[in-house]
């Protein structure tokens, strides 16, 4: 074995223990605070159920009058599937929620903290920190979505008919990696940015629930005219708009005789590829860019600007 | 009294400066009225959406029923946020929080000012949700100038009645890990399902109404509706609390001054506890 290559594995050793590294604390020490079962699986709960009941309660008005029992079937089964995208759309929630809030503000957070002068001075690649962080995170919310979405789903008789579940699984995890560089790239943003990477955040939590339809199928927005199209591409760059159509459409066949759909899932999924490649490839560049820029201009562990 | 007033005053001004300092005024506004809006716009959406995937025809009286209700929900979020995030804002991001709880002022009234700001600029918010609701969606709205004195009585002791949920939260908060976002994203889905904001107590199981009938928010929420909205609105639909308006405000001053003393009693447990376990000053990040 040469020099070279000897060193190269000497640092895809370290890199790989710098992942496990920063994955092992998301994935025990948050479970070290048995809380996190009433915050974030049962309480998340409660918002579906909210949406849930609206749309029981608007089904249940638009039936007033009507005694034909192949339209009353025909309402029921539109509602259901509706209460159906509601629960999958809330438990992606929790993912979207951890991309925002445990990577894409997470740097600005050891900033905070005084943690991120640490990492500087590891001798790591900065990509292996935001994987171990991405890996630790994608667990942890998974564990949390997995319950909410089993509860959601025995709570409120939401009916399941997958169609196929190798696509279904390839859609998750391509869309979670897609979401998860997202938040690697905005990370490496938030680190130049001061407070304004915490408002960000904030601001990025219900418009991006509004435009990538958490809680109705997006393709509706086709059926609202010229604005409704617009909002509609523009969320298909967020990868939980496509990953969560293919997703609803592989458990939902059927539902709405299609109209409200999207692109085909095989389509929607060879889309968020592509975007997870993008967000990765810009995660990586951004990071070596913007440390840079942080660096010179001082503001690297400037804290509470 | 003076002292209380001196420390609300100061806190209030601190919250307003750490929430918009650190950008533009009026960059801060959009960014405020970004968030309910598009809320708003969800639950449009999934009107619109619910009756172009059944094909029948839509429903005005329960679509201005969502809206308002929706609008003033926004004091909800902000107000419970504003007022429990202090705890772990001062403890986990700033920092600060010895240094504040060892000086001498009231901690619950500082709190309380540091909310203030949101409130304000929740109020804003609720405003401009509801003229977009008239100007881009025809929300029909009825405010009578006799009804005014009653409408900002309403709103008083809702807001009343949401700090002090918030300081029963901020008690609580002491003691736990930094789920702010947890709480910020939970606690108001509580009230979200349980107050009849967005469809009518009927609409929910009957066990459930119980549990709405047994929060005053429901009937804010319900008085609040029947000062804005058209009688023939709130006729159509069926809210489970009946129309005595004079009953429900008596529910709702009753309610909220016995949640207030709960506040100042769970607060002081909180705080009582955090400082028996040594965890008034603990750092939980992971």
């Amino acid at each position: 074995m040469t020099v070279e290559s000897a060193t190269r594995l000497r640092r895809v050793k370290l890199n790989l223990q710098a992942v496990l590294g920063r994955a092992y604390p998301r994935v025990v020490g948050a479970n070290r605070e048995p809380s996190w079962i009433f915050f974030e699986a049962v309480l998340p709960l409660l918002g579906i159920a909210a949406y849930v009941f609206i749309y029981q309660a608007l089904g249940n008005r638009s039936l007033i009058g009507v005694t034909d029992p192949a339209k009353i079937a025909e309402v029921q089964a539109s509602v259901n599937a509706l209460i159906g995208s509601v629960v999958l759309g809330g438990t992606m929630t929790a993912f979207w929620l951890n991309v925002l809030w445990s990577m894409a503000s997470q740097l600005y957070w050891e900033k905070e903290i005084g943690n991120l002068q640490l990492y500087m001075m590891a001798p790591m690649s900065r990509m292996a920190l935001l994987g171990g962080m991405a890996l630790g995170g994608m667990f942890m919310t998974s564990v949390r979505a997995v319950t909410t979405l089993v509860v959601g789903v025995v709570v409120f008789s939401v009916v399941l008919q997958l169609t196929n579940a190798w696509l279904l699984i390839a859609v998750f995890f391509v869309t979670l990696i897609a979401l998860y560089g997202m938040g690697m790239m905005l990370a490496s943003l938030y680190l130049l940015w001061g407070r304004e990477a915490f408002n960000l955040s904030a601001l990025l939590e219900e418009p991006i629930y509004f435009m990538s339809g958490f809680q109705f199928p997006a393709g509706g927005f086709a059926t609202m005219g010229g604005w409704g199209r617009a909002v509609l591409t523009a969320a298909t760059f967020v990868p939980a708009t496509l990953g969560l159509d293919a997703m609803r459409q592989i458990i939902f066949p059927g539902a709405w005789g299609g109209r409200l759909w999207i692109l085909s899932p095989e389509l929607e999924l060879a889309i968020v590829v592509v975007l997870a490649v993008v967000f990765l490839v810009l995660a990586r560049y951004t990071l070596a860019y913007l440390e840079k820029l942080a660096r010179q201009e001082g503001r690297l562990t400037s804290r509470h600007q | 009294m003076r002292e209380h007033w001196r420390t609300f005053k100061i806190a209030a001004w601190l919250g307003w400066e750490m929430d918009s300092n650190w950008t533009e005024p009026a960059l801060f506004i959009l960014y405020s009225v970004i968030k309910p809006v598009a809320s708003a716009f969800i639950l449009v959406l999934m009107y619109f959406i619910l009756f172009a995937a059944t094909g029948r025809p839509q429903d005005p009286a329960m679509f201005a029923y969502i809206y308002v209700g929706n609008a003033f929900f926004i004091f909800v979020g902000g107000t419970l946020f504003g007022t429990f995030q202090v705890i772990q804002s001062d403890r986990e991001w700033y920092q600060t929080i010895r240094q504040v709880y060892t000086s001498p002022i009231s901690f619950y009234t500082y709190i309380v000012g540091r909310a203030a700001s949101k409130v304000i600029v929740a109020g804003l918010a609720v405003v401009i949700t509801l003229v977009f609701g008239v100007a881009a969606f025809g929300l029909q709205l009825s405010v009578s100038p006799w009804n005014l004195p009653m409408f900002v009585l309403v709103l008083f002791l809702g807001l009343v009645c949401l700090i002090s949920i918030g300081l029963c939260l901020a008690g609580i908060s002491f003691m736990t890990a930094r789920h702010t976002h947890g709480l910020a994203e939970g606690i108001p889905g509580l009230f979200y399902v349980f107050c009849g904001v967005l469809y009518p107590l009927t609409a929910l199981p009957a066990w459930v109404q119980g549990v709405g009938t047994a929060i005053p928010l429901t009937y804010w929420f319900q008085l609040t509706r029947a000062l804005i909205l058209p009688e023939s609105t709130m006729q159509s639909i069926d809210t489970g609390l009946g129309s005595d308006s004079l009953g429900i405000l008596a529910i709702l001053v009753v309610s909220s001054l016995a949640f207030f003393l709960l506040s100042i009693g769970i607060f002081k447990l909180g705080e009582h506890l955090a400082r028996k376990a040594g965890k008034i000053d603990m750092l939980t990040s992971y």
